[in-house]
């Protein structure tokens, strides 16, 4: 095979560090109003009809939706295998915490309505808010990690060591305002879908925890971002680097440096855009809120999202996962893909089935639209959950 | 086995993979099954094929969201847990489970919504195309994890390479078309159709022989019976050709499979039953049936099987060419750039480079492979012995099953074809009591291929004892205990509320029904 020679290693390297953002803001727009809206479920939903009118407001597409959360880890998984490794056993015991969070959902969805019993449900809507909740935070906790660093290092064989990476560690302030960043955006998020697809009490409810949402979400970027400044240091590349050479960790001098995660944006002040939107697109999402432009306010939310995540790309480029006690085996760009044919055929399969899955799933919210319909989760038709 | 932190990591993932594997074989049938039933009702109209797909829809529904929930774990778990085999395969081996991702998961995902949800909002045919999309989804997603699994069996088209200390891709196409993968490909995908054709045929025989919903028992159990029928022969037929290609690349399993400690004189002989002991090497009350196993395993009269021992020698030669192989890789890397690399190291690892996982079966016994002892590689080659007495067994028991299955269907599309469905209550009983048993053979099936590989977890380049991620032992003995309790929990509301769907019975459906076969055409009652 040479046709891979056609694109060069380099350029693919950028192209997925692209995708990756792609992915992850994929899985935050699409999933967050899930994990968005369970969480709110038992704050905007007094009565069972009311919960089940929130449940089925996610029910036909959160599945679809979730699966965003697993190409992610799969496409991690080819195109950048050490993040893989590393971030996953790294954190190891959070990520236990958000599968056994996220195993909750869909059986908190598909369970809950099969039986009449009120503690039942009432266990399964705390189930669901736990599975809503908890992920949210922890990917929030989980990027404030990166930015700090995480304690990992390689020996010469490129096996992974950590010191001290217990859950408790991670739990650290900056790390937790960042996962407050996180709720806070996904409420915003999750309220901006229930507003969207029900009506009466329940969507009055989520438009005021949804406007709050909007308005904790700039006020913690800011502070995040005002913390990142002055408490934060960032690392900084010493020594040149090949960007199309090989994948080993170890061929580069890495020092920590204050301000460094500042240095993208001083260099390229485009890149200041990507904070911008992450401010206005929460602010939009608040005007539109209290306006009820229902369709206003989820574009707005989704693009603060987006412009959030992609300024934590900008802020550590190249850097996708620095060490903290070892800043030599951070991860970059340049030396943690996958190889330059299976970045390259990774490519050619993405580029064929992201449009078509945009496409069907396109159609599937299509046919889905509209508000839940109260009186059909009455009646039991339609296989309402 | 002590608990260290491989031991710990294996059984998290064996229990895990297990568990996922108890919702994905019925999900893979049943979703076919239950396409099979709306396709007939699309091109009838008749009332009773929609409320078939809806109640066996419903018991699809409590089995599938256990399959995704735990196959979320199976995702991740690779990262937490075998750290360093994602580094070292994660170039060729992340492929397939990102296109899984994207050309299956994503498939199934999206349309399963429209399946529960969609009923009042679409055409008929738009409603089926969707079912059928759930349907290929789920077996999209059997194809690609299976070459992932398959080029763990057989790696093929790929290459160690020094600088990044990991095996990278060089042949997409043949980690695509793999011979393993394909035949894992077809043998698993028909196992979970015999498991969903036992399910419904046992759930509507029960039915059946307590006199309830006779019309759409009947009609169930013709599509169970025909369609299990198929699958059961293909299982079988397809499994005897995983066995044929496990004697080109897995020749240790099969040997162990069959306790076949020497090397027999072509064709060797099948043993049907025994007790084999791992120490004495030896089998224990063997009954053994002449050529059977030359013959399965060679197709041939002539052609000789290797047994263990000599296995074991082939082995001792390997880890020693590996270690030379390892050997030029450390010079390789200690070179400064590329010119400074000696040619002899080059050449060394040209040569013996398809042993470099042999030598790192040293490490468990020594830090640098180069330095070990006669002794210590002796200990390594014998390492290479899969456990023989659970393989010998669990692959009598999956195999017998499988003819069991084949019998039992051939019986009741006899019965299904003549009419006589409900004229042998001992036989409706039996079915209802065979409902379990495909789930067995599947688990032991896993067994067979999975713990058959080891001490590799990609045959013959990494040991498994050097893939873990280098965790405590508390913490993932903690999740492990986790996963367990969550699991069990679960396990006991699914059935709960699977026996309770199955009790309750398909929702009555009163639409006046559009009369399009007329009565005279009509199957009988």
């Amino acid at each position: 095979m040479i046709l891979h020679q056609f694109i060069d290693y380099e350029t693919l390297r950028i192209i997925w560090w692209l995708l990756l953002g792609v992915l992850l803001i994929g899985f935050a727009v699409t999933d967050g109003f899930d994990l968005g809206a369970a969480t709110l479920l038992p704050f905007v939903a007094k009565t069972d009809l009311e919960r089940r009118v929130v449940i089925n407001s996610i029910g036909p597409t959160w599945e679809g939706n979730q699966v965003w959360l697993i190409l992610g880890g799969g496409a991690i998984f080819a195109a950048w295998p050490p993040l893989y490794a590393v971030s996953f056993s790294g954190f190891y015991l959070a990520m236990f915490a958000i599968l056994f969070a996220l195993i909750l959902r869909p059986v908190g969805f598909k369970y809950r309505s099969k039986r009449e019993d009120s503690t039942w449900r009432n266990a399964w809507d705390w189930a669901l808010f736990v599975g809503g909740a908890v992920p949210a935070l922890i990917f929030g906790v989980a990027v404030g990690n990166v930015l700090l660093g995480v304690p990992f290092h390689f020996n010469s064989d490129l096996r992974i060591f950590y010191d001290g990476t217990t859950l408790f560690e991670l739990l650290n302030p900056f790390a937790l305002l960042c996962g407050l960043v996180s709720v806070a955006m996904l409420v915003m998020h999750g309220a901006a879908w229930i507003v969207l697809k029900t009506e009466g009490p329940v969507a009055d409810r989520a438009r005021a925890y949804g406007s709050l949402a909007a308005l904790a979400t700039i006020a913690l970027f800011i502070i995040g971002g005002i913390a990142l400044w002055i408490g934060v240091d960032g690392y900084h590349i010493t020594s040149t680097v090949n960007p199309a050479g090989p994948s080993n960790p170890l061929s580069k001098t890495v020092v920590r440096a204050s301000g460094a995660w500042f240095d993208n944006y001083g260099s390229y002040p485009l890149t200041i855009l990507a904070p911008l939107l992450g401010l206005t697109g929460a602010g939009l999402a608040y005007v539109f809120m209290v306006a009820r432009r229902e369709i206003a306010t989820l574009l707005a939310t989704s693009l603060s999202i987006a412009g959030i995540i992609v300024t934590v790309g900008f802020a550590i480029f190249p850097f996708i996962l620095p060490s903290s006690i070892d800043p030599n085996s951070s991860l970059t760009v340049w030396d943690s893909s996958s190889s330059h044919l299976t970045l390259f055929i990774m490519l050619v399969v993405t580029v064929i089935f992201i449009p078509l899955i945009v496409a069907y799933t396109t159609w599937v919210y299509h046919v889905m639209w509209g508000k839940v319909d109260e009186k059909a989760i009455r009646d039991d038709t339609g296989h309402a959950y | 086995m002590e608990l260290d932190i491989v031991a710990l990591s294996r059984l998290q993932f064996a229990v895990t993979a297990l568990y996922h594997f108890l919702f994905v074989p019925l999900t893979l049938g049943l979703s076919i099954i239950v396409a099979i039933m709306e396709t007939v009702y699309v091109m009838t109209g008749r009332h009773i094929w929609r409320q078939m797909t809806k109640f066996w829809g419903t018991l699809f529904g409590i089995n599938f969201v256990l399959g995704v929930a735990t196959g979320l774990v199976m995702e991740f778990q690779f990262g937490m847990n075998w750290s360093y085999y994602s580094h070292y395969v994660g170039d060729i081996f992340g492929a397939p489970l990102a296109i899984e991702g994207l050309m299956a998961f994503f498939l199934e995902a999206t349309f399963v919504g429209l399946f529960f949800f969609g009923w009042d909002r679409m055409s008929r045919v738009g409603h089926l195309i969707a079912t059928w999309c759930v349907a290929a989804g789920s077996n999209l997603s059997a194809l690609w994890i299976l070459i992932a699994n398959g080029w763990m069996q057989n790696p093929v088209g790929s290459a160690f390479n020094p600088q990044t200390m990991r095996m990278e891709v060089t042949d997409f196409f043949e980690v695509l078309f793999n011979p393993v993968a394909q035949a894992k490909f077809v043998h698993t995908v028909s196992a979970g159709y015999v498991t969903a054709s036992v399910f419904v045929l046992g759930v509507s025989a029960w039915y059946l022989y307590n006199h309830r919903n006779v019309a759409l028992a009947k009609r169930s159990m013709t599509v169970a019976a025909s369609f299990g029928l198929a699958s059961a022969l293909s299982v079988v037929v397809l499994g005897d050709e995983s066995g044929y290609l496990s004697t080109e690349h897995q020749k240790m399993k099969l040997a162990a499979i069959e306790a076949m400690w020497k090397t027999e004189p072509a064709p060797a002989a099948f043993t049907l039953f025994g007790f084999p002991d791992q120490k004495t090497r030896e089998t224990h009350f063997a009954v053994k049936v002449p050529w059977v196993m030359g013959l399965i395993g060679t197709r041939s009269l002539t052609t000789e099987i290797p047994g263990i021992e000599d296995l074991v020698n082939r082995a001792k030669d390997r880890i020693r060419q590996g270690i030379s192989a390892y050997d030029a890789v450390q010079q390789i890397r200690a070179a400064s750039d590329a010119a400074a690399v000696p040619q002899a190291a080059r050449d060394a690892l040209e040569k013996n480079g398809n042993d470099l996982g042999y030598a790192l079966l040293l490490k468990r016994y020594v830090d640098d492979p180069r330095k070990a002892t006669d002794a210590q590689i002796e200990q390594a080659a014998w390492d290479t012995v899969p456990g023989v007495l659970p393989l010998f067994w669990s692959f009598r028991i999956m195999v017998g099953l499988g003819f069991f299955f084949i019998a039992l269907m051939a019986t009741f599309f006899y019965l299904s074809a003549r009419r006589k469905l409900d004229h042998y209550p001992w036989l409706l009983r039996l079915a209802v009591f065979a409902i379990p048993l495909p789930w067995i053979a599947a688990e032991f099936g896993w067994v067979v291929a999975e713990f058959g590989r080891q001490p590799w977890i990609i045959e013959g380049i990494l040991p498994t004892a050097a893939a873990v991620s280098s965790l405590g032992a508390t913490t993932v003995l903690l999740t492990l205990l986790g996963f367990i309790a969550l699991y069990t929990v679960l396990f006991i509301i699914e059935m709960g509320l699977m026996i309770r769907s199955v009790r309750a019975g398909p929702q009555p459906d009163d639409e006046p029904e559009a009369i399009l076969v007329p009565p005279s055409l009509a199957p009988a009652e």
